[in-house]
């Protein structure tokens, strides 16, 4: 179900940037295999009823790096994010998870690909500890009783290998950690499903800057094990110590997509204000690809 | 890039498991942190000023409560009169754990009451003439029926999405009806919608006792079962590195069942019969029973997937939604348990009273069950709450109950007694969870 191609998206500049235009499969620039990316949308669009939530947005996003999905309230990220976690399907486009066509039509086809999801409300029960957070849904058992033994060494395992040290007990309860605790907590219950892709929606909304800092470092720490990330954020300040891409949607389109480099912090708002990267920045002609 | 291959200069250094990742200290949990008795006790003290305070404000006014009846006539901690009250708690215990189950989830069940006497009426007839089936077969029956009636109302709460309150509230009415019609019909036209329960198997049940030496056999098994096990599983999980309760605090559990089992064991062998030449001594039947329900009720609770679903659907059913959950299935057991145990407590009451007739007040029973839950510390929002509680909660009850029936109070005191205690028990935990200062 490839989409025809749009004349005006054709009409972009096609000059290769090195990161950037590798791997651009739609046909325009190629100067690398499409394989490059662990996931690549081609034009997806979603209705809700008249209105296009989505249209037409050719996303790209590369293993082991930061993918920072920017926009302003109402351009479509969280549903852009729930078409990848599966939770929508879009009625038009293709997405490519590692070289493959696929169509996510559930959240459980999309963590059956190792794309993990961590939403702004990081949907863990205050009353369970980490361990059974952690596993809530895929406990391990041990005929038939569950097995708390193997589930907490796992865990254990799992939060040590993000460096998430900060946690005195994983028998505590969730309900008793701050806010980047819980965010850890989240991050590793999605990673411990030998997630490929984390989906990350506002990860450091609601957080301190020692939290924040905390996060970030996870972010980063996932990047390290080769994972890509995609991190839903408001906070350019965050996004500019972690991304290594940035994609900027406005009103339902893939606006800009480049790597940070491409960005300071006024052209990021700009683009994401506009839709339209800022002609007076560094780099812009040479690396970005600016659609509208 | 991680904080754990800075330092260490092993290459591409793979956390091992067995290093726990315990060195930085950002948050004090009090409660699961403590590696000593000491610790614990001061996390313990952090925990209660935090609002968690469990089972002590009960427990405490459990003290006080017999302490003022023993006051007022020292009959109370007889023998016999102790032992009397055990058997009188079992039924409220039952009904209590039964509403656990979906207390845990965030529902109610206004039913159980009349569920139980449906039960209870199913069983006697099944056991009465002309049928005269065997006792187990009666049993049997009896939770079945309770058990279907507890899924037929779970299915039109999760189907239907009609909220428990309304659809338990209606059986609170609907079972009351079959209960009276159950029992004009069975009960004959003299019998005045009461049959008398004549198999002795299912009358012992409350009545009959174990021999004393019984009595002690299954004290010592169960306790020594008991501490090998918490002892065992302690070794286990030490040797594993994983978290392990304080050494202190385990033998505090042993010794607490120890002690507890003893003095039940104790007061229920000595003599409690009028009559020099016939002794009557034995640990009441319903005793072990409830109590082996109680254990395969709290393994069920803590060690299975169900159990654990119940918690998570209780605590954020979103996020078990979102895990994959199936939350009508978990809802739908959940109610069906409930029936189930609240048909244990019908064929234990037929047996307390040795009939059972359309005079069973399930409504009071009903509000009883919630409020020994409720006393012992389980929360009406769902999430949080253990059988242990229903447990305390219906000793509770049912010490009012028996005290005050000691005292000569009439039925209005006792009501209003037991309304003022719940209220209590409810306050001390609203209060003490608004002091909490929980982080997040």
């Amino acid at each position: 179900m490839n989409l025809p191609a749009d004349p005006s998206v054709e009409a972009g500049p096609s000059s290769a940037g090195p990161a950037s235009a590798a791997g651009r499969s739609d046909g325009r620039v190629t100067t690398a295999s499409n394989t490059k990316w662990l996931l690549e949308t081609k034009g997806i669009t979603k209705r809700f009823g008249a209105v296009e939530a989505l249209s037409d947005v050719n996303l790209h996003v590369a293993p082991g790096e930061v993918t920072a999905l920017l926009g302003d309230n109402g351009a479509g990220k969280s549903t852009l994010i729930k078409c990848l976690a599966g939770i929508h399907e879009p009625e038009e486009g293709q997405m490519i998870f590692d070289g493959h066509p696929v169509r996510i039509r559930g959240p459980k086809v999309a963590t059956g690909l190792g794309i993990e999801t961590v939403y702004q409300d990081l949907a863990l029960c205050d009353n369970l500890d980490i361990v059974q957070n952690m596993f809530l849904g895929r406990e391990l058992t041990n005929s038939r009783l569950l097995d708390e033994d193997s589930m907490e060494k796992q865990a254990r395992q799992t939060l040590a290998e993000l460096s998430v040290t900060t946690v005195r007990s994983i028998r505590q309860l969730v309900g008793s950690l701050s806010g980047g605790q819980r965010q850890a907590v989240a991050v590793a219950k999605a990673v411990m499903q030998n997630a490929r892709m984390v989906i990350m929606d506002e990860p450091t909304a609601a957080l301190g800057v020692a939290q924040t800092a905390m996060v970030l470092d996870l972010i980063r720490t996932l990047r390290s094990r080769g994972i890509a990330v995609l991190v839903i954020s408001h906070n350019l300040n965050d996004v500019f110590k972690v991304a290594d891409h940035i994609a900027v949607l406005y009103l339902g389109r893939l606006a800009v997509e480049a790597p940070v480099g491409a960005f300071d912090q006024q052209s990021a708002v700009y683009a994401i204000t506009t839709g339209r990267f800022d002609p007076n920045s560094i780099e812009a002609s040479a690396t970005v690809q600016a659609i509208e | 890039m991680t904080r754990f291959s800075e330092p260490s200069t092993q290459a591409g250094s793979d956390v091992s498991a067995t290093q726990p990742p315990e060195q930085v200290v950002a948050l004090l949990d009090p409660a699961s942190a403590a590696d000593n008795m000491r610790d614990y006790l001061r996390a313990w003290v952090v925990r209660i000023r935090n609002g968690e305070s469990g089972m002590l404000p009960v427990v405490l006014g459990l003290v006080v409560i017999v302490i003022i009846f023993q006051s007022q006539k020292s009959v109370f901690l007889s023998a016999g009169n102790l032992t009397n009250l055990f058997t009188q708690s079992a039924t409220y215990i039952l009904l209590g754990m039964a509403e656990v189950y979906v207390l845990l989830l965030g529902e109610i069940d206004l039913s159980i009451g009349y569920v139980g006497g449906v039960a209870g009426v199913v069983t006697v007839a099944t056991a009465a003439p002309p049928g005269d089936h065997p006792w187990w077969v009666a049993i049997l029956a009896g939770l079945v029926v309770a058990t279907i009636i507890g899924i037929i109302q779970g299915l039109v709460i999760t189907r239907l999405r009609v909220p428990s309150f309304v659809v338990t509230l209606a059986g609170l009415l609907g079972w009351e009806g079959v209960l009276i019609f159950l029992a004009d019909r069975e009960g004959g036209t003299n019998g005045g919608g009461t049959i008398r329960l004549s198999n002795s198997i299912l009358l012992d049940l409350v009545n009959g006792n174990l021999s004393v030496a019984a009595g002690w056999i299954v004290l010592v098994v169960g306790v020594a079962g008991f501490a090998v096990f918490l002892i065992a599983r302690d070794r286990h999980r030490r040797r594993h590195a994983l978290v392990v309760p304080p050494l202190g605090l385990t033998i505090a559990k042993i010794v607490a069942v120890a002690v507890a089992g003893f003095a039940v064991v104790a007061i229920c062998n000595t003599n409690r019969g009028r009559i020099v030449s016939h002794p009557v001594q034995g640990v009441p039947w319903v005793v072990p029973i409830v109590l082996g329900i109680f254990m395969l009720w709290t393994a069920l609770l803590s060690r299975t997937r169900f159990g654990r679903y119940v918690y998570a659907i209780g605590g954020n059913a979103e996020a078990a939604r979102r895990a994959g959950i199936n939350l009508g299935r978990i809802r739908t057991a959940a109610f069906a348990l409930t029936g189930l145990t609240a048909g244990l407590a019908g064929v234990i009451l037929a047996s307390q009273l040795g009939s059972i007739s359309s005079n069973v007040d399930g409504g009071s029973l009903v509000l009883y069950a919630v409020a020994a839950a409720v006393i012992g510390g389980t929360s009406l929002f769902g999430g949080r709450g253990k059988m242990l509680y229903a447990v305390i909660g219906g000793l509770v009850i049912a010490t009012i109950a028996n005290g005050m029936g000691l005292i000569g109070l009439s039925a209005s005191a006792q009501y209003m007694v037991t309304a003022l205690v719940l209220l209590a028990a409810a306050s001390v935990d609203a209060l003490a969870r608004r002091n909490s200062t929980r982080s997040a």
